[in-house]
């Protein structure tokens, strides 16, 4: 599984591009978010607030409780600031 | 047609292509977002445009479509840059042409609306304390909220 971060979520966790292979019990986004965050303080602080983060698998929006699984592409950043 | 890239566009060159060759279009509708240097009653020098390479270009896409389904449009373009900005610099264009003024610019204003919430881009702005990430807008997300209703026009 490949996880992007973007803005204050690559900032925070040191990390913009990963492969990682989550433990089969990670099976929702909201699984998946739960797992991130104990890797390590700089991703338990990034995702200390999760209402505040967006997530993306393969590039769509997704919602805590869509599915999650090996081959996808899963991105975290917070609310977009373009235009 | 979507385009984003680092480079500066030339408004006026963009907007006659628009409708170059077609002489059914009555109207063109165009939005120009510019770097101010005031935010939040704080000075900022440049900013770092920051975007998702991939779903950038599949959500600006699905807008685009979502506007030429809801109004009559004879051509459509987004402009968005990403990379680092000066005050000053132009950061996107919206522009729309059809045959009446109504559907022009409505779905200018709908497109910029949604795309300021949709779109993933992130403005990392150099103030005196460093760079600083964006929050973004509730307002933002009443003024994309508004579209959700299907437009008066048709």
């Amino acid at each position: 599984m490949k996880l992007l971060y973007f803005a204050w979520l690559k900032t925070k966790t040191g990390v913009s591009e990963e492969t990682v292979s989550p433990p089969e019990e990670v099976k929702t986004v909201a699984d998946l978010l739960g797992w991130i965050k104990q890797r390590g303080p700089g991703f338990e602080d990034a995702l200390a607030d999760i209402e505040a983060l967006r997530v993306a698998v393969n590039q769509e929006y997704a919602e805590m409780t869509d599915p999650v699984s090996a081959g996808d592409e899963v991105a975290l950043f917070p609310p977009v600031t373009g235009g | 047609m979507i385009r984003v890239q680092r480079e500066d566009f030339d408004l006026g060159e963009e907007l006659r292509a628009l409708s170059a060759g077609d002489h059914g279009i009555g109207g063109v509708a165009s939005f120009v977002g510019l770097v101010r240097d005031m935010a939040g009653g704080e000075k900022v020098g440049a900013m770092m445009l920051e975007h998702y390479p991939g779903m950038t270009e599949k959500m600006l896409g699905r807008i685009e479509a979502e506007a030429l389904e809801r109004w009559p449009l004879n051509a459509s373009l987004i402009i968005h840059r990403y990379g680092r900005l000066e005050p000053g610099d132009q950061i996107v264009l919206v522009a729309t042409a059809s045959p009446h003024r109504e559907a022009a610019l409505e779905s200018c204003h709908f497109l910029i609306d949604w795309l300021k919430t949709k779109a993933p881009f992130w403005k990392l702005e150099d103030t005196p304390d460093g760079g600083q990430w964006v929050d973004a807008r509730d307002s933002d997300g009443d003024a994309a909220a508004r579209w959700i209703k299907q437009p008066t026009s048709e």
